[in-house]
């Protein structure tokens, strides 16, 4: 593939230029183009508006974004959750090289759970109060292993619940949703959502509703369980710390489109999407200076109903007024970031009128000096 | 569970020896005179204090209360004029109909059971069906047709109801026998033929309710997170709803049929009086209308029993669907 330029030449003339990331075509889930779109009785809600990443089998892709910002409608979109009478669902969702946008309910049910799976983010509320804990994951395993009786459903989730680090696991099979405290219950979720050795695994916010010193265990709990399963891995958070901690690849999402995307190294190092620096600056560090000022992300995200004309991020970036009228008139297309020399290559993508010498001079003088980043 | 158990009956316990003590007051506070009622008008002073002391109405109150009490539990002589040796459970002598009460009730009774029990199964499975049908279809013509067939149940009266059923299907298309009360152990067929008119009246007027409740529920509950996870499993359809999203719907469902079904046993004096059939309550109601306090006495009692049994019931209902009750 010729890396410097914009538009790959796998992709059809008449869609939008989305480069493809390296080896896109031995990817266990790929997503193209990707629109979801609500019909509300206030309007159509375009909730996600044309993705494209992709990932493979043990590699985990972060994708980072407020609420709002159509990540947790992407990952809902891949396992076929959404309603289909009021969603309209476009695009391409490959799983193993299967297209899923299209399929018959029945086809995809079969995939959730055994192909693909989804950790959420309150386990308390995701794992029904009024079933055991081992049932429900029995259950889970039952219902692709037909052929499995009680006793083997019974003892695979024990299994299961052990090799996540549950104590005494025969026992705990037995207990209710409600007698785990917040971090076994995320890891029961965990239990679950692995019991069928899926190969791609989505964890939507799985840290936020916990406590702080149990976040990290179960992040690690992930890793290593990426590590044996050898699992691709979504994980959707706001954090971007979570994503430095776990994710091999970035993706930020703002307004239901992708404005940056690239490896968490990129991404993190040399952020060149303005969103991307308040994401950044709004996370204070614990390495950095204490004192360090946060840099809020002005204004509040968009509605997706009347989504801004052409950048959708322009009425928050500071740096709207530098590129005229183009930053309301015209949508940024997702292209090579062109920093770090070989551009493209290396995959760095962001979708922003703004060069890539006005970005690393803003970033330099206006991030970096002030926040996190430094 | 047994610990939860124990708990509950006795605190039931409680409430009907309360209830009891209340009805017993209530007895004496009625503007009636008992005595006066039971000779009727050509009664002397001195014959009024005989029944007086005959019916036991000059000893305490105490002890008035415990022997009504005895006679419940263990049965007591109400002496000559009232029948003599009374049974347990012993709820006294009627002079109305000349009687023991417990014989009337024993008589009006299954009645009322013949016709709740069997209208509230027919409710409940009608009212969750449709609720349920309408909540998983919702917006669709299903929906719709359900929301106007139990707006419909809800703005109607049940003489109303029970009218026109009489008029259509005994009088017009005489599918139907007149209403009428048959033993179930005697003859079935004609058990349920006789009432069935009853059950399907009671049924559509009820049904309403649940049906708009479960509706309610179940969208409430569809939207859970939990029942997401359920679907994220690759569960299908009928173990989603029937087994995740229903059972934890069906909790307020369930404490609003115990009081109904403990409600509609005290007596259903309407539909009763409707479909011209003697149960409890048009017992009861003719009791009040000839001042026949002791039969007055045991339908109230009869019907907080019930009451107070459904409450139980609900509550070990309950604990069955949500573990978490049982803690406590």
């Amino acid at each position: 593939m010729d890396s410097s330029q914009a538009v790959p030449s796998g992709a059809p003339d008449d869609r939008p230029a989305v480069p493809a990331q390296r080896s896109d075509q031995d990817a266990y889930l790929r997503v193209r183009d990707l629109r979801v779109r609500f019909d509300t009785s206030d309007g159509v809600v375009r909730a996600v508006d044309g993705v494209s990443f992709a990932v493979e089998r043990g590699r985990t892709l972060g994708i980072v974004g407020e609420s709002g910002s159509g990540k947790s409608v992407t990952s809902l979109a891949i396992l076929g959750l959404h309603d289909p009478r009021r969603t309209t669902i476009t695009g391409e969702i490959s799983v193993e090289g299967q297209q899923l946008v299209g399929l018959p309910d029945e086809e995809v049910r079969r995939l959730r759970g055994r192909n693909m799976a989804m950790i959420f983010q309150d386990p308390l509320s995701a794992l029904h109060p009024y079933y055991t804990v081992g049932r429900q994951i029995a259950e889970a395993y039952r219902v692709h292993h037909p052929k499995a009786n009680r006793r083997e459903a019974r003892q695979r989730a024990v299994d299961m619940l052990d090799r996540v680090g549950i104590p005494q696991p025969a026992r705990r099979f037995d207990q209710y949703p409600h007698e785990f405290s917040g971090g076994m219950r995320q890891r029961a979720m965990i239990a679950m959502s692995l019991v069928n050795d899926p190969a791609l695994l989505i964890a939507d916010e799985p840290t936020t509703a916990l406590d702080v010193t149990v976040q990290a265990q179960i992040l690690d709990l992930l890793a290593d369980l990426q590590a044996e399963f050898h699992s691709a891995i979504i994980l959707i958070t706001h954090d971007l710390g979570v994503v430095g901690q776990v994710a091999d690849d970035v993706l930020v999402m703002y307004g239901g489109r992708a404005v940056e995307r690239g490896s968490v190294e990129q991404v993190l190092r040399s952020p060149q999407h303005p969103y991307t620096w308040g994401l950044l600056s709004s996370v204070p560090s614990l390495h950095g200076d204490a004192d360090a000022d946060l840099l809020p992300i002005p204004g509040n995200p968009p509605s997706l109903i009347n989504l801004p004309s052409g950048c959708a991020f322009h009425p928050r970036c500071r740096y709207a007024d530098r590129v005229g009228s183009r930053s309301r008139s015209e949508v940024p297309e997702l292209r090579p970031a062109g920093v770090d020399g070989d551009a493209g290559a290396d995959g760095h993508l962001v979708a922003c009128h703004l060069s890539v010498e006005e970005r690393t001079a803003f970033y330099t003088e206006d991030v970096a000096s002030v926040g996190v980043a430094r | 569970m047994a610990r939860f158990l124990l708990k509950r009956l006795f605190s039931a316990t409680l409430t009907l020896f309360a209830v009891s003590v209340l009805t017993f007051l209530m007895f004496f506070a009625l503007p009636r005179d008992p005595v006066s009622s039971i000779c009727s008008k050509n009664c002397n002073p001195e014959r009024l204090e005989r029944v007086r002391d005959d019916l036991g109405l000059n000893d305490p109150l105490i002890s008035q209360y415990a022997g009504y009490m005895k006679g419940i539990v263990t049965g007591r002589d109400l002496g000559s004029a009232q029948g003599g040796r009374c049974d347990a459970p012993c709820l006294g002598w009627s002079y109305v109909t000349n009687e023991a009460v417990s014989d009337t009730i024993a008589r009006v009774l299954p009645v009322t059971l013949s016709i709740v029990i069997p209208a509230a199964i027919l409710w409940l499975l009608l009212g969750v069906g449709l609720g349920m049908i309408s909540a998983l279809r919702r917006g669709t013509w299903l929906d719709r047709a359900a929301i106007g067939f139990s707006l419909t149940g809800a703005s109607l009266q049940l003489y109303f109801v029970g009218a026109v059923l009489l008029m259509v299907f005994v009088y017009n298309l005489r599918l139907l026998p007149v209403p009428s009360y048959t033993s179930l152990f005697e003859n079935p067929a004609k058990w349920a033929s006789g009432l069935v008119l009853a059950w399907v009246a009671l049924a559509f007027l009820f049904s309403a309710i649940y049906a708009r409740l479960s509706r309610a529920q179940m969208l409430e509950t569809l939207s859970e997170d939990f029942v997401r996870t359920a679907r994220a499993k690759g569960l299908a359809k009928p173990t989603v709803y029937g087994r995740h999203a229903l059972r934890a719907a069906i909790t307020p469902v369930v404490t609003i049929a115990g009081l109904d079904v403990g409600g509609a046993l005290g007596g259903t004096v309407i539909t009763e009086t409707t479909f011209g059939i003697q149960g409890l309550g048009r017992t009861a109601v003719d009791a009040v209308r000839s001042g026949d306090l002791p039969t007055i006495m045991a339908t109230v009692l009869i019907a907080a029993v019930f009451v107070v049994l459904a409450n139980v019931l609900v509550d070990l209902l309950y604990a069955a669907i949500d573990p978490r009750v049982r803690l406590r």
